[in-house]
């Protein structure tokens, strides 16, 4: 398999289908007049119908349903908890992090560790950002807590490796430069809400 | 008699290992129709279609630590698989496969043992059969394996009295326990089939033989559901595959019986040859098993036993008494 295969592997939609399920009979003549109808119309030999039908529509009408999984896969929920990801902004490619330590400060499992240093333009850089996925418990603070939506989870839940440490480095979860034109803003777990805007209330002080 | 005896021993080595092969072969057929009738593709990926599954399960199943329980009764544990194998096997000695053919100028019965009680001595080595899960789930000290022995010893001791009872009917008719007789009396095209003249017979020895056979809708010597693995619960390995290897020849020598009794046997069907009609035949039989086993649920013991003792057995005596009554007019 070629890694753009590889990548494009999601196949179906999360569309549902309501199955049609009759009321069920409340009086107990109901309930004998449905035994009768069941009784005399065979529905023993509808029910192999149905398991033919089927049958005939899996092998000839491709409406197979199992998802072949390495090669496919379904999609996931925006909100899946899975290996985070860090965001940089669009317009320069910087990373979003500002370095505040918050997600540091909130984890619960203590899996965050992260340097800073004030570079030359006196602005705060993270040097090293890790996460240990060996702590990680996945709950969602850092991501709920980071005011500049910098740290999220991302959908990548296959992580099966030598080694955890092969997922916790900055260069990893990071966002890469040539990638960023495919940076979709993130509506996921600990993402703003739709209804941010009628949410949100004027500070005390502004009284 | 020495040509006799080497014939019979090859038609046995012959039958042994193609029913053998054919247990197997079963068991993917099982998965694959039952897979399709999900709408999963089933075993895929070992070998073409997944056919070498059989052999991986088989490799399995050899290889397995042959795991005998602490408090079992040891002798009885070990022999209680081969009992179901061997008395499965012994049923079909007398069931004739094919219609006669002749080899290099030598006429061959496929039958091993022409005995004029054929169907009787069938009955019986599958009544016997019982013994296996029976004692099996009696000696391996495990509350689940005496619930599935219990449920053999009610199940198929139940179901014997409809079997027998249902193929009373066509051996009023034609008046003869061989099958081979039974075989020819039908020998006028489809019309001389037995089940056109004796419907409710062939309905209840097919409901009697899923029961006796231990298939779905009355599998409760082994429903997951209830008894973990019923009698097979402490099997384990080859002991275990002993059982499968068993449950699935009596499969094929219920489907074998019921065709040469009610569906003509291996008489010529229209254009198709005897051996091909036979085979076809069973095929379709073997895939109705499997049909029923993805389609309907299963039943509660009680309502196998009130289905038995108040709904089949007077039915199949209804029809005894009516059939003897238009025999004698």
């Amino acid at each position: 398999m070629s890694f753009d295969k590889l990548k494009e592997r999601n196949i179906g939609t999360q569309e549902y289908i309501q199955v049609d399920i009759p009321e069920y009979p409340e009086t107990g003549w109901a309930e004998f007049k449905q035994v009768m109808k069941r009784t005399f119309s065979a529905e023993l030999f509808k029910g192999l119908g149905i398991t033919f039908k089927i049958m005939k529509e899996a092998l000839f009408k491709d409406q197979m349903h199992t998802t072949m999984y390495p090669i496919e896969k379904l999609p996931i929920s925006p909100r899946y908890r899975a290996v985070h990801k860090l965001l940089g902004l669009l317009e320069s490619g910087h990373n979003r992090c500002i370095g505040c330590g918050l997600c540091e400060k909130i984890c619960i499992a203590n899996c965050i560790k992260m340097d800073t240093k004030i570079d030359e333009n006196s602005r705060k850089e993270v040097t090293e950002y890790t996460i240990n996925f060996g702590r990680c418990i996945f709950c969602g603070y850092c991501a709920e807590v980071c005011p500049e939506l910098a740290i999220v989870h991302g959908g990548r839940y296959e992580n099966a490796s030598e080694q955890r440490e092969h997922f916790v480095l900055k260069d990893d979860l990071l966002t890469p430069f040539d990638q960023l034109k495919f940076q979709h803003e993130y509506d996921g777990f600990g993402a703003i809400s739709p209804d941010a805007d009628e949410k949100i209330k004027k500070t005390p002080l502004a009284y | 008699m020495d040509s006799y005896l080497i014939e019979t021993i090859i038609k046995v080595v012959v039958i042994l290992s193609v029913f053998s092969a054919l247990a197997g072969f079963t068991t993917y057929i099982e998965r694959k129709v039952l897979a399709f009738m999900q709408r999963r593709p089933g075993p895929m990926h070992v070998g073409p279609f997944g056919l070498l599954q059989i052999l991986a399960d088989g490799a399995k199943l050899f290889t397995k630590e042959d795991f005998i329980p602490q408090h079992a009764i040891k002798p009885i544990f070990m022999i209680a698989p081969v009992i179901t194998a061997a008395t499965a096997f012994i049923a079909m000695t007398a069931v004739p496969f094919f219609p006669e053919f002749t080899i290099f100028g030598y006429t061959v019965k496929p039958i091993v043992a022409d005995i004029n009680v054929g169907l009787l001595f069938i009955l019986g080595a599958m009544a016997t059969g019982l013994y296996g899960p029976l004692l099996g789930g009696m000696a391996q000290a495990n509350k689940w394996g005496l619930l599935g022995g219990a449920r053999t010893a009610i199940q198929l001791l139940s179901y014997e009295v409809v079997t027998g009872l249902s193929l009373l009917t066509p051996l009023m008719l034609v008046g003869s326990l061989s099958l081979i007789d039974i075989n020819n009396y039908q020998a006028g095209g489809i019309t001389d089939w037995i089940i056109w003249t004796q419907p409710v017979a062939f309905f209840l020895f097919l409901i009697a033989g899923y029961a006796e056979t231990n298939r779905t809708p009355f599998d409760l010597l082994e429903h997951e559901a209830e008894v973990v693995a019923g009698y097979a619960t402490e099997y384990s390995g080859m002991r275990w595959g002993m059982f499968f290897i068993g449950e699935y020849a009596n499969l094929f020598t219920i489907s074998f019986v019921t065709v040469l009794v009610f569906l003509g046997g291996y008489n010529d069907l229209w254009f198709i040859p005897g051996g091909l009609a036979i085979l076809l035949k069973v095929g379709f039989l073997i895939f109705l098993f499997l049909w029923t086993r993805a389609s309907w649920p299963h039943v509660r013991p009680d309502q196998l036993m009130w289905l038995c003792w108040k709904i089949l057995m007077p039915l199949a005596l209804l029809n005894v008494v009516v059939t003897g009554i238009v025999v004698m007019l």
